[in-house]
């Protein structure tokens, strides 16, 4: 395995829901959309979805309710058997992994945290947390030792004994957040882990997710129905609709260049300033002239300097490299929502 | 979706109405040939024959008996054991009986621990009551053989629960076995038991743990059902083998549910453990028969007062045990304290069983020393149904309500001719229910036909008819009443509740208290038992009509009355359903216990049968009864269920 094998891969992913799936989609003929397999009875949960997750990459999969996107999540740790395609984890594909292997592969290196918790109600806090640890039988005191070291790290020190019941909506999810990270996985999975919280405390917890993840350095697939949610958080985004992945890509090119129709009606009410960086509007071969910006900086942030400044190309560099020049009246246009 | 019918559900029940009264009437004017009228002997295949040499295939072929026969040796160890510490029998381990006094510490500090001093005090107080009253020794041979029987019926339900949870094809098995038991009379479980593990107690613990059994099995696979998805998946991610899941996940998560199936396991074992008197098993329920049987009823009353007690006192106990959620103590709080009530228990057990060496009286009260009135008890109740009112009321009831209304109606339902019977219970259930249902009732009914125990049926059936509708005209005014108003909507439910944990057999004492040994006590007796569903069912469908409806028809001016009958009555009535169908559950159980009094029905059948060995006799007459109260739960509760969805509830 090489240090660029996508840690997930998926390749023409289906997973059919009905009657007799397997069937169904070998008869299936090409082409048939989301509708017309229902109409035969069937539902996509996943339709032919093929992308790859990155090694320390965070890939926010984004979708309404019903598109898809926690089934495809539950695919790639098998908690669903897919229909049709393959997914390999690590090179490894966890379709033709015996029972025994794949639970050793969750044991070790897959966390995830749920959007109601599902926190177990009969133990407290220190016993839910040291949960896995305890299923793949380490002993006692270490178990104890790692539980109290991720309690800690999610800041719920003190409330160790507590049982769920007692703590808060935003204390549970950290209760899930711990519980998940207490194997140290190398792919973390977060399914609409603040959707069930109240939009102060969610805020509160994204702040809290992001000061974990620059800690941690995950693998990360997380799902979100918000895209606000998801342009803040991700490295990627794939948006889901009726099963099939509509457009996987930077939140820059997804405000940018929309590849549908649909993406485009998400993409229209967003505040692109925010989300588009210097990086992104570089031409490579414009060379600019004056004092470089940084690739990382967004519109929004540089709108003083743009507005002020006079230079029609202004160079951008990256830890240090110079990538080349980004053109100021792109960034204006994008600043002032002009349509390109 | 095959077009309109050509007939409807309603032209066709009033078809086959007409169909029953038209061969009614001919019988009444005596057209109508007697083959019509009855089945002939010649007609009836002899089921019982046939069942008897079924059983004995697998009975000595099989070599069943040798299989029980050595289970029942296991079963008597066990008994033994737990005999020796409840009342001391002299077998291993040789170390009983508690000390009453000990018990009673230990019962209330359980309560305490489970529900606060409330039940602390019930259940102290049932302990010293059961003690001083005289009879520690009956009561602790009931709990001996409730203490083997409840876990028991608790692990192979739990066991059969699963299996049924994890494969649908046993699930689908199982359902209707599981409905037929929990009809069939307890006759039926108390032969077999005889038969196949001994008389006494081997064969009344297996026949309480068989009938226990059912409901645990279906709260465990409702339970395992409703553990939500996303713990499940939590489980698979956090690495759990399919035990660990079972273990760590399904089980503690199912919780509430099983503790709800532990509660009504310990309540049919009560229920079921009284009624094992009638196979020779000692305890509370022989003490029981035998005083209502030389009619002291004082003794009887006494008796029936400490199975009520025990009753709730378990009741209690279990349910505040489904409720009682886990606490957490503060960081650093010191071992005694975390386990202060185990501790406080243990030294009061130890504490009383050392005083009861050196002070008799706490180890046991003798027979001189208890304060049991039965003497005086049968003379206030012979005075109080001395009193004039009384006895005029009872008088009446007796002479005008039986002789003029309930013997005429039993005579009237014996005229019909079996054919108009079947074809009239046709018309109900497909004037309710459906077609299928019909089918169902025919076919059941013309089974019950085939027997040759027809007659002895239908009056098993009238003493049910009459009973619930006795009660229905008593409690649906109650329950409408006590709806009105919050306070009384809880104390009744709280009555009702109570209630419904005495074991059935008890339901006896006052029947016959007022009415001695005629039928109008089997009446009473069913009428009491049915009137606690009825009423419960009435408060609880009145008292969920969604506020928006009520306050809507309060803003288009109803008055109370026309809201009752407009709104809240035809909301209720889904509910009301489910109260009756279960009423006329009761009432079936409950007619067949009455057989003790004396009654001409199925039941006096079936006890006669406990005498002997005829166990395909008693299959018969059992399935007779399951197959009749079977016809009213499909056909009830398929209407409760259609009404249900057609008014949008839930």
């Amino acid at each position: 395995m090489s240090a660029d094998t996508p840690v997930i891969s998926c390749k023409n992913v289906w997973k059919i829901f009905g009657n007799d799936p397997k069937t169904f989609l070998a008869n299936m003929g090409k082409g048939m959309s989301y509708d017309d397999i229902r109409a035969a009875g069937y539902i996509a949960g996943v339709k032919d979805v093929s992308l790859d997750v990155h090694k320390g990459e965070m890939l926010v999969i984004m979708g309404l309710s019903g598109s898809g996107k926690s089934t495809l999540v539950r695919c790639f740790s098998r908690l669903h058997d897919i229909t049709g395609g393959t997914i390999s984890v690590d090179g490894q594909d966890i379709m033709s992994l015996p029972e025994k292997e794949l639970i050793e592969l969750r044991r070790s290196k897959m966390g995830m945290v749920f959007q109601s918790f599902g926190l177990l109600p009969h133990r407290s806090v220190l016993e839910n947390v040291a949960f896995p640890l305890e299923m793949r039988g380490q002993d006692k005191h270490t178990r104890r030792d790692r539980a109290l070291e991720v309690i800690k790290l999610v800041g719920l020190e003190g409330r160790e004994d507590y049982f769920p019941r007692e703590l808060s909506g935003g204390q549970q999810q950290r209760v899930g957040i711990a519980r998940s990270l207490a194997i140290e996985p190398d792919i973390w999975f977060l399914d609409e882990p603040f959707s069930a919280l109240d939009p102060l405390i969610r805020r509160e917890m994204q702040d809290e997710f992001l000061r974990l993840q620059q800690l941690l350095n995950k693998t990360i697939v997380f799902i979100t129905h918000d895209f606000d949610e998801a342009l803040r958080l991700a490295d990627r985004i794939a948006i889901m609709k009726d099963g099939a992945v509509e457009q996987c890509d930077t939140p820059d090119q997804i405000v940018l260049n929309p590849a549908t129709e649909y993406v485009r009606k998400f993409t229209e009410e967003v505040d692109k300033a925010r989300v588009v960086h210097a990086g992104v509007l570089v031409d490579p071969a414009a060379k600019g002239t004056g004092d470089p910006i940084e690739a990382n900086l967004t519109v929004h942030k540089m709108a003083r300097m743009l507005v002020n400044d006079s230079r029609e190309f202004i160079p951008v560099t990256k830890a240090g490299k110079l990538l080349g020049a980004m053109p100021r009246k792109a960034a204006l246009d994008i600043l002032l929502g002009a349509d390109a | 979706m095959s077009g309109t019918p050509s007939v409807t559900k309603g032209q066709a029940a009033l078809g086959l109405l007409v169909g029953a009264i038209g061969l009614t009437i001919l019988q009444y004017i005596g057209w109508l040939p007697q083959w019509m009228h009855r089945l002939p002997e010649t007609m009836i295949p002899n089921f019982a024959k046939a069942l008897d040499s079924i059983f004995n295939f697998i009975k000595d072929d099989l070599g069943l008996l040798t299989l029980t026969r050595a289970l029942t040796e296991g079963l008597e160890w066990l008994l033994d054991a737990s005999g020796n510490i409840f009342y001391g029998k002299n077998r291993w381990p040789d170390i009983g009986p508690i000390p009453w006094t000990a018990m009673a510490a230990v019962a209330a500090v359980t309560g305490y621990h489970l529900g606060g001093w409330r039940i602390a005090v019930l259940g102290g107080g049932t302990m010293v009551w059961t003690a001083l009253i005289g009879q520690w020794e009956i009561a602790m041979q009931t709990m001996s053989v409730l203490a083997i029987a409840a876990p028991l019926a608790f692990m192979i339900g739990l066991s059969l629960g699963i299996t049924a949870w994890k494969y649908t094809w046993v699930d689908n098995t199982i359902k209707p076995v599981l409905s037929v038991l929990q009809t069939l009379p307890f006759f039926t479980y108390l032969l077999p038991a005889v038969i196949f593990f001994k008389v006494g107690p081997t064969a009344g613990a297996v026949a309480t743990t068989i009938y226990a059994i059912p409901p645990m099995i279906l709260m465990t696979t409702l339970g395992l059902q409703k553990v939500s998805p996303e713990v499940v998946e939590a489980g698979k991610m956090s690495g759990c083998t399919k035990f660990q899941m079972l273990r760590h996940v399904y089980i503690p998560s199912a919780r509430t549910e099983i503790l709800v199936g532990v509660n009504q396991v310990i309540m049919l074992c009560l229920a079921m453990v009284v009624l094992t008197a009638f196979i020779g098993m000692p305890g509370l329920g022989a003490k029981l028969l035998a005083m209502m049987g030389s009619f002291k009823l004082g003794r009887s009353f006494e008796i029936g007062v400490t199975i009520v007690l025990l009753a709730v006192m378990l009741d209690r106990m279990s349910k505040a045990w489904v409720i009682k959620q886990p606490e957490h103590f503060e960081r650093g709080t010191p071992f005694w304290k975390r386990h202060q009530m185990l501790l406080l228990g243990a030294a009061l057990f130890v504490g009383f069983t050392l005083l009861s060496l050196v002070l008799p009286i706490a180890a046991e009260i003798g027979r001189q020393q208890n304060f049991s009135q039965g003497k005086e008890l049968d003379n206030i109740i012979k005075w109080v149904l001395d009193i004039e009112v009384v006895k005029s009321t009872t008088w009446f009831l007796r002479a005008f309500v039986n002789v003029q209304i309930l013997i005429p109606f039993r005579d009237f339902l014996l005229s019909i001719p079996t054919l108009a019977f079947i074809t009239l219970v046709a018309a109900f259930a497909l004037s309710l229910a459906g077609p299928k249902q019909a089918v169902l009732a025919a076919l059941f009914f013309s089974l019950v036909a085939l027997s040759g125990w027809w007659d002895r049926a239908i009056i098993t059936l009238y003493s049910v008819v009459a009973a619930v509708t006795i009660a229905a005209i008593l409690g649906l005014p109650i329950g409408i009443i006590a709806a009105r108003s919050d306070k009384w909507a809880k104390r009744v439910l709280l009555i009702c509740d109570t209630a419904q944990t005495f074991p059935s057999f008890v339901y006896l004492i006052p029947a016959i208290m007022l009415f001695g040994i005629t039928d109008i006590a089997v009446i009473f007796s069913i009428l009491i038992f049915a009137m606690v569903p009825l009423m419960r069912y009435t408060i609880e469908g009145l008292r969920t009509v969604p506020p928006e409806m009520t306050e809507a028809a309060d803003m288009s001016g109803a008055t109370r009355m026309q809201k009752l009958w407009n709104v809240q009555l035809p909301l209720a009535l889904p509910t009301m359903a489910i109260g009756f169908n279960q009423a006329i559950m009761f009432a079936f159980f409950m007619v067949i216990i009455a057989a003790f009094i004396g009654t001409q029905d199925l039941g006096q059948e079936l006890q006669r049968t406990l005498a002997g060995t005829d166990l395909g006799k008693n299959f018969v007459l059992g399935i007779c009864v399951s197959l009749m109260a079977l016809t009213f739960d499909l056909t009830i509760m398929k209407w409760a269920a259609d009404k249900k969805r057609a008014l949008g509830l839930r």
